[in-house]
């Protein structure tokens, strides 16, 4: 892309990592709260990583680190080739152009509609009117709220403000999703509808994906479904039917990564507040 | 409540200032950089300009009307009431005019502008904003600053001819003075250095109130409670920062143009 430009660029050298995100022994305080004390993983592209923890572990920050929406106080973030860590805020708009946030109570924007929410980067990419709104279309319809265009965020349930949400970040097919929370405060059904929504877009257009939930229970469906294209839906993956679900966890805990890795070493850990956690 | 010891609280306010500066600084460099966000000016001037006048020619014609009844009474006593229309005409253009009418629209849009920016803040809209790719200071602020620094020029002058209104009419039905005494009062002692004053301080102020409604709205902390304290916070910083400037800045013109004390 800027072959041309950048001096023999730091990315080349970025240690192990395909171009997902790397974090790299990441701390951060709020003051006095030191949330983050050495976190250190790697997501690689086309992977989807769950991340468990209880309120107040860290979380969400770690999504917002990985935007650099904040900034670490030490440790390197690497997202898509990029140190994120150490790049100006003018710098990194262009970057988060390439991932797509889900926040936490969705952070839509009221004044907007539906439609000018979901366009909202198209329009400020200056994209053409009539793929705006065939791109608009067809994210509204991936999460089925196709009907919704001109009704304001204010008048839609949360849940279906989480998928406009979803809408908003994966309109411009950006390389990675994070996703914050996605099912919390919703009610089962719906849950389990937008965990849908996830392993349709991790299966069917092969993003990378960082997941905070604090749902063991939305992990584990995440990591033993698939979605078949062909009916539409999310199928369990079954003995006769293996699937690579490209699923891997992680745990955090007092400002540390206490486990990562994928379902069945999950399940023949012998640390004790991972089994309660997941019990 | 918790204690906090003097050097903490100098140093929230060194921080304070500094972002504030810092802010400021980022709201003009803006205006030469490409996105300009021409539609978000254009509703922030309806919002500021359109929506702030009636306040603006209510205040501005009272004004006017209760200085030229105020300085009758002490005129008079010097038997020179004819120059009411000067008295009237150089304290509504170098001061009341655009003092009055900034401190209104403070009250109305600083305000505005810091609960809008606040609950966007605590709502993590601001947050999406940025990850969506656009800079909030572009977006939001310099719209905002642009718009308050035009709107509050034109909105100082249409207070000045209301309350030069205001005043014509009190002396012609109450002070017994013709027409032609007023105006030909009026306009004959306004001097360039007045108007200068009179249409470098909207300029300024219309700046303080935008900058300080926006640096409120984008630093509010603690959901819904945030959002009123940064709300009146801001209203009471950018009337208080108006009357200080208020005060150098004369100062400043008075020197340039050699009539200083
Ligand atoms: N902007 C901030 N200022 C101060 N403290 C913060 C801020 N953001 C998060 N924290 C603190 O950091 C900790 C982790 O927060 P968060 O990442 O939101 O947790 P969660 O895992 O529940 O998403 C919490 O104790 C929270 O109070
Ligand atoms: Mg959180």
């Amino acid at each position: 892309m800027q072959l041309s430009s950048s001096p023999a660029s730091a990315t080349a050298e970025a240690p192990g990592n395909d171009l997902g995100i790397t974090f790299e022994d990441v701390q951060l305080a709020f003051e006095q709260n030191k949330v983050l004390r050495g976190v250190s993983f790697n997501l690689r592209r086309g992977e989807t990583k769950v991340l468990l923890g209880i309120a107040g572990a860290g979380k969400s920050t770690i999504l917002k680190l990985a935007l650099g929406l904040m900034k670490p106080d030490s440790g390197r973030i690497d997202v898509l080739g990029e140190e994120v860590s150490s790049m100006e805020e003018e710098d990194l708009f262009a970057l988060r152009r390439r991932v797509g946030m889900v926040f936490q109570e969705s952070a839509l924007f009221d004044s907007l509609t539906v439609e000018e929410n979901v366009s909202y980067r198209l329009r400020e990419e200056h994209a053409p009117e009539d793929e705006i709104k065939r791109r608009v279309v067809e994210a509204l319809r991936f999460v089925e709220l196709e009907h919704t265009l001109e009704k304001f965020p204010s008048e839609l349930s949360g849940g279906m403000r989480r998928r406009v949400a979803i809408a908003r970040a994966i309109v411009n097919e950006p390389e990675v999703i994070l996703y914050d929370s996605p099912t919390g405060g919703l009610d089962p059904i719906t849950s389990t509808r937008i965990i849908e929504l996830v392993v349709k877009q991790r299966d069917v257009y092969k993003t990378s994906a960082l997941l905070v939930t604090h749902r063991l229970q939305d992990a584990f469906t995440l990591a033993s479904s698939y979605f078949d294209p062909k009916a539409n839906e999310m199928r369990p993956v079954t003995k006769d039917n293996p699937k690579n679900t490209n699923t891997s966890f992680m745990i955090l805990r007092d400002g540390k990564v206490i486990f990562d890795g994928n379902a069945t070493e999950l399940a023949c850990t012998n640390d004790e507040y991972i089994r309660e956690f997941i019990s | 409540m918790a204690l906090v010891s003097p050097a903490e609280i100098v140093k929230g306010n060194v921080l304070a200032i500094q972002e504030y500066s810092v802010l400021a600084g980022q709201a003009i460099r803006n205006i030469f950089r490409q996105p300009r966000y021409v539609a978000d000016i254009l509703q922030q001037a309806d919002l500021i300009g359109v929506g702030s006048l009636p306040i603006v020619v209510l205040t501005g014609f009272f004004t006017g009307a209760v200085l030229a009844l105020q300085s009758s009474a002490t005129l008079v006593k010097f038997g020179s009431l004819s120059l009411t229309g000067q008295l009237v005409s150089l304290s509504m253009v170098r001061e009341l005019g655009p003092v009055l009418t900034s401190l209104m629209v403070a009250g109305r849009n600083a305000s505005g502008m810091a609960s809008e920016l606040g609950s966007m803040k605590v709502t993590e809209q601001i947050d999406a904003m940025r990850a969506l790719g656009t800079d909030p200071t572009k977006k939001l602020v310099t719209p905002r600053v642009v718009s308050s620094v035009v709107m509050l020029f034109f909105l100082t002058i249409i207070s000045d001819l209301v309350g030069l209104a205001g005043g014509w009419i009190v002396s012609l039905l109450m002070l017994g003075l013709n027409s032609y005494q007023f105006w030909n009062q009026a306009y004959q002692n306004l001097v360039a250095q007045d108007v200068t004053m009179g249409l470098v301080k909207p300029v300024i102020f219309g700046f303080i109130i935008s900058t300080v409604g926006c640096y409120y709205g984008l630093s509010t902390k603690g959901g819904t409670q945030g959002v009123g304290r940064s709300t009146t916070q801001a209203v009471v910083a950018a009337s208080v920062l108006i009357l200080v400037v208020d005060f150098f800045v004369t100062r400043l013109i008075m020197s340039w143009f050699g009539s200083a004390v």
